[in-house]
């Protein structure tokens, strides 16, 4: 049957036509077209990826952010505590050495008054010394008198003397 | 496939005409006296094949079927409205002829020493029978295949520069909806059955698919030619595809032939020989698939509009062109699935050949 037997002319065309197209297919429409289609996959894919980097990301950064805030905190409760402790033990210095000096400056107008006290006393000792000696000297100086004026004298004396 | 059909035919005209003359004849042997039943007989007979061989003049469905499936030298429309085509000879004494179909269009069929022979198919042959030619005629397939592979050329070609204009942007009108049937070969039917090294193929089977598709549907339109319902065609897409497999099988596929895995030793003498018949098996129904399904299918529908000429009645055509519409349906359905079921068995072949892993089914 013809309809069974190829026909070698047509054979010759069809591989002539047929390899003509698929090369210039190839050539010009599959790879342009297969590789827009490869790109734009790539392309897709590429955001894709980049938007669950991006999500991971910012969980890492959020978990990073709170562990600086705790350690931001940490350092801050660190350092007031410091400072309260440092300021703490300079009042208590401060305190300290006011204390000890105050002791100090009581202690010497302690010795000051002391030895004023002592100076007069023994200028008092002496002034009394004195006194005495110049009342003894008038008593005896009017006694040789009269025993009446001796003894208004002395009581005068004394009146005096306790007036000082 | 043709024989039967004229058969069917046939019987179907001889059961038609005695019904139809059966009346009449009954009157004329009522005048006849001598031997009435044996010239009764005689007569009818004569009668019936009078009739047959005058319907087989008028309407020769077989033929009528086998001219529009066949190639020809030159494209014809209807009847009378033709395009010559040109015929291209070659032969050792004459070198290479081209002259115009139209030359052939006289009473015996003959030009410059040629001889058009109307068959089943057409064919230039000699004069002078001692002579030997080569017929490169671009005949009917030759040039709507060229129709068709223009056509393909402009419509990838601009689609492919669309892909390259519009690089980043999403695809739009006739490039979004072939994007839909290339990404279907590509992810449907080769990524799965070639395997990871698709790519280098992905070329040969696009361009197979769409080859295969352009020219089934063209094939469909009304006075246009039947290509992929030629064998030639079909078996030249095989053995490409044949070739193809065989120079890029690797050695598990060759060693699969004449040593197969998991068969006792006294099995590989049957086994050797049945593994060889596969290889070519293959190809062979690959060409005889696409074949036969569009042949059948011209000639189907052939078969039906040959019987509004059988029956030469009004009220048949209705019915038999509503029929011949839904068989169109069917058949475009079937350009696509014969386009499908080529690439898709191609690939198949090509990756059951070309797999690292033999222990996977091999198509068979």
């Amino acid at each position: 049957m013809s309809l069974l037997t190829p026909n070698p002319g047509l054979i010759f065309w069809m591989l002539v036509v047929f390899l003509l197209v698929v090369f210039i297919l190839a050539k010009f429409a599959w790879k342009p077209i297969i590789k827009g289609l490869k790109d734009r996959e790539n392309e897709i894919q590429g955001a894709l990826d980049l938007a669950e980097r991006t999500k991971s990301e910012m969980v890492k950064l959020k978990a990073d952010n709170e562990k600086l805030i705790i350690e931001a905190n940490a350092v801050r409760d660190r350092i007031l505590r410091d400072a309260k402790e440092a300021s703490d033990r300079m009042i208590a210095e401060s305190k300290d050495r006011a204390v000890v000096e105050g002791q100090k400056m009581i202690e010497s107008a302690r010795d000051t008054i002391r030895n004023e006290q002592h100076a007069a006393i023994a200028k008092m000792r002496k002034e009394v010394a004195v006194l005495s000696l110049e009342i003894a000297e008038q008593v005896l100086h009017r006694e040789l008198k009269d025993k009446e004026s001796q003894e208004k004298l002395i009581s005068d004396l004394a009146s005096s003397a306790r007036m000082n | 496939m043709y024989t039967p059909l004229r058969l069917f035919i046939t019987t179907a005209l001889i059961a038609a005409t005695c019904f139809f003359n059966l009346p009449a004849q009954a009157q004329e042997s009522g005048h006849d006296d001598k031997n009435p039943i044996a010239d009764t007989v005689n007569k009818e007979e004569h009668e019936i094949e009078h009739n047959l061989e005058e319907s087989e003049q008028k309407f020769n469905i077989g033929q009528m079927i086998m001219h529009h499936i066949a190639d020809s030298h030159e494209w014809e429309f209807s009847h009378g409205v033709a395009i010559p085509l040109p015929v291209i000879l070659y032969s050792a004494d004459r070198g290479i002829e081209v002259f115009s179909s139209s030359n052939f269009h006289n009473e015996h069929h003959e030009y410059n020493g040629y001889h058009l022979v109307h068959g089943d198919s057409e064919t230039i042959e000699p004069v002078d029978h001692e002579r030997k030619i080569y017929d490169f005629s671009i005949t009917k397939n030759v040039a709507s295949m060229m129709l068709s592979a223009i056509i393909l050329v402009l419509i990838f070609t601009s689609i492919g520069k669309a892909y390259q204009r519009n690089v980043g942007k999403a695809p739009k009108g006739f490039q979004s909806a072939m994007e839909i049937v290339i990404l279907f070969i590509r992810d449907d039917v080769v990524k799965p059955n070639v395997g990871k090294n698709y790519e280098k193929y992905l070329p040969y089977l696009l361009t197979l698919f769409f080859f295969i598709l352009v020219n089934n549907i063209l094939g469909l339109l009304p006075g246009a030619a039947n290509v992929t319902g030629n064998i030639a065609i079909t078996m030249t897409l095989a053995v490409i595809t044949f070739i193809i497999v065989h120079i890029n099988a690797n050695k598990h596929y060759y060693l699969h032939l004449v040593k197969p895995t998991g068969v006792p030793a006294p099995l590989l003498l049957i086994m050797i020989p049945v593994e060889i018949v596969g290889v070519f098996m293959k190809p062979f129904s690959l060409m005889v698939r696409l074949f036969a399904n569009m042949t059948a299918g011209h000639i189907i529908l052939l078969s039906l509009f040959g019987l509004i000429f059988i029956f030469q009645s009004m009220f048949i055509a209705p019915v038999i062109s509503l029929f011949a519409l839904f068989l169109n349906f069917i058949e475009i359905m079937v350009a696509f699935i014969q386009a499908f079921i080529f690439t898709l068995l191609s690939s198949m072949y090509i990756g059951s050949a070309i797999e690292d892993n033999h222990s996977a089914d091999h198509g068979h």
